[in-house]
């Protein structure tokens, strides 16, 4: 037999039975379409954490005390504002160098109320972070030796104290302190809820009065371009740590948090998709469960093909492709299912989706070798039917 | 092309000393004892006996389904016991054709592809296959029939059907099996003409296993078996009783009467439906 014979007898054998055919397909299309969907989740969401780091401003490196693993928040810094001084001197230039200290507080507006992040930065935090302003000014190097109560609000934070009129000017209390409104600044998005359109900016000399402390918790220094930041990293902690004896301090950068966050994700789609993997089994197993009794059910005609003429491989080979057919083209439905659901929960969710041009193909590739794997033994069972036996059968 | 021969007749299918034995809740029972026969080209012949007799299995074998416990079963010249079940495949589509009882055309199928379902398995091309399913179709009269299925003939237009593609790979022998048993008796009469004017017209071999001794009747020649054994084997026209093979310790052709039940060895009453298999 040619092998094309067995792809006509398969599509033969498959429409004789339309709906038992697509019941069995059921498995494979929600198993396929499960895994494209959580992929696209996983993706989408990988891609989104990864816009959002480098939305924090580019070839920034963090020094933070202690040593740096990612969830933790290190606490109890030694770092003083004076510290940017030391910094700006390693990093040749003052403009990129920035320290933060924070902390979530109320800000209240009359009525409304935010609860924000509070965060102490230098004036030059703007142009470190690329965090443009809609409208006003950014604090200023006055504001900061003078600890003045300005603040710059977040999009989010100034859509919800200020619905119906223009923030700027008008006054904000923070903790109960009042703070007048000097800048606001442009929505940035969100993933995942973090999102720094959620925060005030206010000068650091200020927030330590605020918080009653006289540290930062971090410094941040731009480097010029990203062949420099691993000297730059060396440079600043080992200046800082001979300044603060006996304490550790780490240089992250974004690659580092990039990598991380990227780990962390890859392993959540990796689970997303083996935990949609067992359905896809499930559905195979379902295919073996139908091949079996379609064997059984056509005893008779195994046993006429074998007195025609038919081999034991062409037997094994109708039934193989008559079982990878039937996950073939489930696998092509649930593909084509995973990809318009994907496509609207992207649109119509929160979800973001992020379609890999592999997850379509593996997921094809894995429903073929599902139906190899779940129909070689229904097929070689058909296979070694012997024929006059077959034949005698009712 | 036919095997070795040891009479001055071409045999199309030669058994020598064909022993079948089955293992049957551990114990063995015989179901062919020894049984040597050869059937010539364009022989017309009948096997008869009763349930047991062991002429299913004579079928079995003669149709390269099965393979001889001991003994050589020539088709073609090829000795059936040496081949493994690819080559007997080869064998079944290459030289045999079969007619059975019910018929066993796929119901899904129409008459034409149903005629040229050997051809798959000969690597045919598909407008080639057709092309001799309906020459075949036309031979037996069916050739306004092509493209129903199964369930829109009558029982001897579907018989018609399968004689058609027992013939449409041109083999050596076509073996019918009862292949009026579930017929009335004018598509049974309609069944047997056809079969025998293409025997005549074609030359082709055909063996017709059956109860009915009128349908046995009309065979030239009559093979008669009881447990296991060939107990007579006449040709009609000659009154002589011809003797074949049967040089060995066998009891095959025992030259006999027309009603001869040479009844050796009782041995065991064999029931075809009860053989296993595995």
């Amino acid at each position: 037999m040619k092998p094309w014979e067995a792809f006509r007898l398969a599509g033969e054998a498959l429409r004789a039975n339309r709906l038992r055919s697509l019941l069995t397909m059921v498995g494979v299309i929600i198993g396929v379409a499960a895994v494209v969907v959580l992929v696209a989740i996983g993706g989408g969401a990988k891609s989104e954490v990864e816009n959002e780091v480098e939305g924090l401003g580019s070839n920034i490196v963090f020094i933070v005390p202690g040593k740096f693993q990612f969830g933790t928040t290190p606490s109890l810094s030694p770092l003083r504002l004076s510290d940017v001084q030391l910094a700006s001197r390693i990093a040749g230039s003052a403009q990129d160098v920035t320290a933060v200290v924070d902390s979530g507080e109320n800000v209240t507006a009359g009525q409304n109320n935010y609860f924000a992040t509070v965060q102490g930065v230098t004036q030059n935090f703007d142009v470190v972070f690329n965090r443009p302003l809609v409208e006003g000014t950014y604090l200023t190097a006055a504001d900061v030796t003078t600890s003045a109560r300005v603040v710059v609000l977040g999009a989010n934070v100034a859509a919800t104290l200020f619905p119906n009129e223009d923030p700027v000017g008008r006054t904000t209390a923070i903790d109960g302190v009042s703070f007048r409104v000097v800048g606001v600044a442009q929505g940035q998005g969100s993933a995942f809820g973090v999102t720094q359109d959620d925060n005030v900016d206010i000068p650091v000399t200020e927030a330590q009065l605020l918080f009653g402390v006289n540290t930062v918790q971090s410094l941040e220094v731009k480097a010029q371009n990203p062949s420099q930041i691993g000297a730059l990293s060396n440079q600043l902690v080992s200046a800082l740590e001979s300044e603060y004896t006996g304490v550790q301090f780490s240089a992250v950068t974004q690659s580092q948090i990039l990598g991380t966050i990227g780990k962390i994700l890859s392993l959540l789609t990796l689970v997303l998709a083996a935990i949609a993997g067992i359905s896809l089994l499930v559905g195979g197993v379902g295919v073996s469960n139908i091949m079996l009794v379609g064997v059984r059910e056509r005893t008779r005609e195994i046993g006429l093909r074998k007195a025609l003429g038919a081999r034991q491989r062409d037997v094994v080979l109708q039934f193989l492709v008559e079982a990878v057919t039937l996950t073939a083209v489930g696998g092509l439905i649930g593909i084509g299912l995973g990809l318009g659901t994907s496509a609207a929960v992207g649109a119509f969710s929160p979800l973001p989706t992020d379609i890999a041009w592999w997850s379509p193909a593996l997921a094809f590739g894995v429903s073929v070798f599902v139906g190899v794997v779940f129909g070689v033994m229904p097929a070689r069972r058909a296979g070694r039917l012997d024929p006059v036996t077959a034949l005698r059968t009712d | 092309m036919s095997g070795p021969t040891r009479t001055l007749r071409r045999y199309a299918i030669e058994a020598v000393d064909v022993r079948r034995s089955y293992s049957m809740d551990g114990m063995t029972v015989e179901a062919l004892r020894g049984v040597s026969i050869g059937i010539a080209e364009g022989e017309y012949v009948a096997v008869t006996g009763p349930s047991g007799s062991g002429k299913s299995t004579l079928m079995h074998l003669l149709g390269a389904l099965d393979r001889p416990t001991t003994g050589r079963m020539l088709i073609g010249g090829k000795d059936t016991a040496t081949l493994d079940d690819a080559g007997l495949a080869k064998v079944r589509g290459a030289e045999i054709g079969f007619v059975f009882q019910a018929f066993q055309l796929l119901a899904r199928t129409t008459a034409r592809d149903n005629v040229a379902l050997p051809l798959v398995y000969r690597g045919v091309g598909k407008a080639e296959r057709r092309r001799r399913a309906v020459a075949a179709l036309e031979a037996v009269g069916l050739g306004h029939r092509l493209t129903h299925r199964p369930t829109q003939l009558s029982g001897g237009e579907q018989q018609r059907v399968a004689i058609a593609r027992a013939l449409v790979g041109e083999p050596r022998l076509v073996l019918a099996d009862e292949p009026t048993g579930n017929l009335d008796s004018a598509n049974g009469r309609e069944v047997l003409n056809v079969l025998e004017r293409l025997n005549r017209e074609r030359g082709v071999a055909v063996v017709l296993v059956t109860h009915d001794a009128e349908v046995a009747a009309r065979a030239t020649r009559l093979i008669r078996m009881h447990d296991g054994l060939v107990v007579s084997d006449t040709e009609k026209g000659a009154e002589s009783v011809v003797e074949r093979g049967g040089e060995s310790g066998g009891a095959g052709g025992v030259a006999g009467g027309a009603e001869n039940s040479m009844g050796n060895g009782v041995g065991n009453d064999v029931d075809d439906a009860a053989e296993t298999r595995t």
